[in-house]
């Protein structure tokens, strides 16, 4: 009783801050109840059931999820995606923080090369698409008729099965600029005693990187491989938009895969199977990340 | 050394721009070529003559003018108005009102961040059917009038920092909530609501999954859905159209605007990233 009387205002002031302060949260309140609560709530119900929206849903049990464990396509989207968090998500991150070491180092026409590093990261994911298959086909995309013309062999990066998650890395890589905007406000956060005191104490540019920088960013590179790895999981868009999965279902990631379970072949139980066992991957993978971090990330200010 | 060091800088950092910007230099000088400047070896950078009626061609090949009708103003602009709307609100709530039980709830708003859209996207779906909303914009716009964590975030930052005092000569004087928030917190605000709302914006504006999942009929698509028509174009064998250079055509023309926005308001999308990234 004293527990929730602590949890509850006391004092009328107490009271009318508090009406005013949910008041004020209410549409984000009410919003999460309806769009996020109630919906994970429901696709766990779902998860346990065969529905295909037209007829009501029939209790099913744990069936939809035992069946994962020899479903060969569950085991090939799920190796799909996680070679593309693994690969991608870290290759990412490294090219957003080497893109970000460029522009901080003392460069002329700063704000003009971050403006082009930066750019990829907010185009229309379509054209994304659209442009690097053009850009990367086999035949007369621009890379393989330079190839041709110089008397190289083509590279059908978009048409083999074994280049397609690379070209799709490339291109990951090459739209990271969130990420090296995040990075680059932090480098500049960076004291610049530090880099003075190890100068005069005879460190070398690679030291001074990898003994100064990259811990004082560390806590930025776990938030970008972080939230790269939960954007990693949900991957959709490009390779669908690219080959809808392919070639030979190369790039057919977890998210695709539920995608046609759910809104091309209408299994609504299955699909929201699939969702709650990626969103529990998801909170593992966070989990684990966040409890193995603290032998890597510095964090300057806390105890240790 | 020091200075092979500098020109090796600069090397790399050329080669990377122009290997960067290459991408969006092939979409556009595509778009000016026919057909047969398309299928050569070498490829051609330089097109001679330059087909500048493709845009005009391909944009009026289909509807595109319906599509960016239906982007902006039944998706974009009311999407935009409801997450400024309603994310400030909130934002205000977690960051000038001390009431019990508010870091708790802002702790959950942080944490939805880290909920995949899948896990809500079958339900949402069954809900937005029932309702009858499938092929009407509201699935799109209604969510957003219930604010956006990341934006609730990113505006929390920002009024955390409007100095305390402001407020409370406002209360002495008797002014109500709302009225301080209407009157004192928006108007200083008025940089980070911008970010807020180009980011909306643009979000709108490069929706792909949402459109796809809750529109079919076409007089209602979106400008990314509508692109995918050239596309297929490129796919059909024997077609008599310019199917590569229209599609890169169009493809210029969407990112025009977005390019636009930028080129613009540079400051307020760095600052913006950076403010959510930071200072969490």
């Amino acid at each position: 009783m004293i527990a929730l009387r602590r949890l509850l205002p006391a004092t009328q002031r107490e009271w009318r801050n508090f009406l005013l302060g949910v008041g004020f949260a209410s549409p984000w309140i009410i919003g999460f109840l309806i769009f996020t609560l109630f919906p994970i709530g429901s696709a766990l119900y779902y998860s346990f059931t065969r529905y295909d929206l037209v007829r009501d849903p029939v209790w099913l049990g744990v069936q939809n999820y035992v069946a994962f464990a020899d479903d060969a396509d569950f085991r090939l989207v799920a190796g799909n995606t996680l070679w593309w968090v693994l690969l991608s998500s870290p290759l990412g991150v490294l090219s957003a923080f080497l893109m970000a070491l460029l522009l901080n180092s003392r460069i002329i026409f700063r704000s003009f090369f971050r403006a082009i590093f930066f750019f990829p990261a907010i185009v229309p994911v379509v054209v994304t698409a659209f442009v690097w298959i053009f850009l990367l086909n086999v035949q007369y995309g621009a890379i393989n008729s330079t190839l041709q013309a110089w008397g190289f062999k083509t590279i059908p990066f978009i048409s083999s099965p074994d280049l397609m998650k690379w070209s799709l890395v490339v291109i990951h890589m090459w739209s990271q600029g969130a990420a090296m905007v995040i990075f680059l406000a932090t480098l500049q956060d960076v004291p610049k005693s530090l880099y003075e005191a190890a100068t005069v104490d005879g460190a070398n540019a690679f030291h001074r990187l990898w003994n100064i920088t990259v811990p004082m960013v560390s806590p930025i590179i776990l938030f970008n491989l972080v939230m790269s790895f939960i954007g990693g999981f949900q991957y959709f868009t490009l390779p669908w938009i690219m080959t809808q999965g392919g070639p030979s279902r190369s790039a057919e990631f977890y998210a695709i895969y539920l995608y046609r379970n759910a809104f091309q072949w209408f299994r609504m139980g299955k699909a929201s199977a699939l969702a709650w066992v990626l969103f529990v991957l998801i909170l593992l993978f966070t989990y684990l990340i966040f409890r193995t971090s603290g032998r890597f990330v510095y964090y300057a200010g806390a105890a240790r | 050394m020091d200075l092979l060091g500098q020109i090796l800088k600069y090397v790399v950092l050329i080669v990377l721009a122009i290997s960067f910007l290459l991408p969006f230099y092939w979409m556009v000088s595509s778009a000016v070529k026919d057909d047969a400047q398309v299928y050569v070896v070498p490829p051609i950078w330089f097109p001679r003559p330059q087909f500048w009626e493709n845009f005009w061609n391909a944009w009026n090949s289909e509807t595109f003018n319906l599509w960016t009708f239906n982007t902006v103003v039944r998706y974009a602009i009311p999407a935009t108005f409801g997450t400024v709307l309603s994310s400030s609100l909130v934002a205000y709530s977690f960051a000038r009102i001390d009431w019990k039980g508010r870091n708790a709830v802002f702790a959950i708003v942080l944490a939805t961040m880290m909920v995949p859209d899948w896990v809500r996207l079958v339900p949402l779906f069954v809900i937005f059917k029932t309702l009858g909303w499938i092929n009407t914009f509201n699935p799109l716009v209604v969510p957003a009038f219930f604010g956006n964590a990341f934006f609730i975030f990113l505006l929390r930052q920002f009024f955390l920092a409007l100095p305390l005092e402001l407020s409370d000569a406002a209360r002495i004087d008797g002014a109500s909530e709302l009225r301080i928030f209407v009157r004192i917190i928006l108007p200083l605000s008025k940089a980070a609501l911008a970010v807020v709302a180009l980011f909306t914006f643009m979000n709108a504006w490069n929706d792909y999954l949402g459109p796809l999942i809750y529109i079919n009929q076409e007089d209602k698509w979106v400008l990314t859905l509508g692109v995918g028509r050239l596309r297929s174009a490129v796919d059909e064998i024997g077609n008599t159209k310019l199917a590569y250079p229209w599609l890169m055509a169009v493809s210029s023309l969407i990112t025009l605007p977005v390019f636009l926005a930028f080129f613009f308001a540079q400051r307020s999308f760095i600052e913006g990233i950076s403010l959510t990234g930071l200072k969490g």
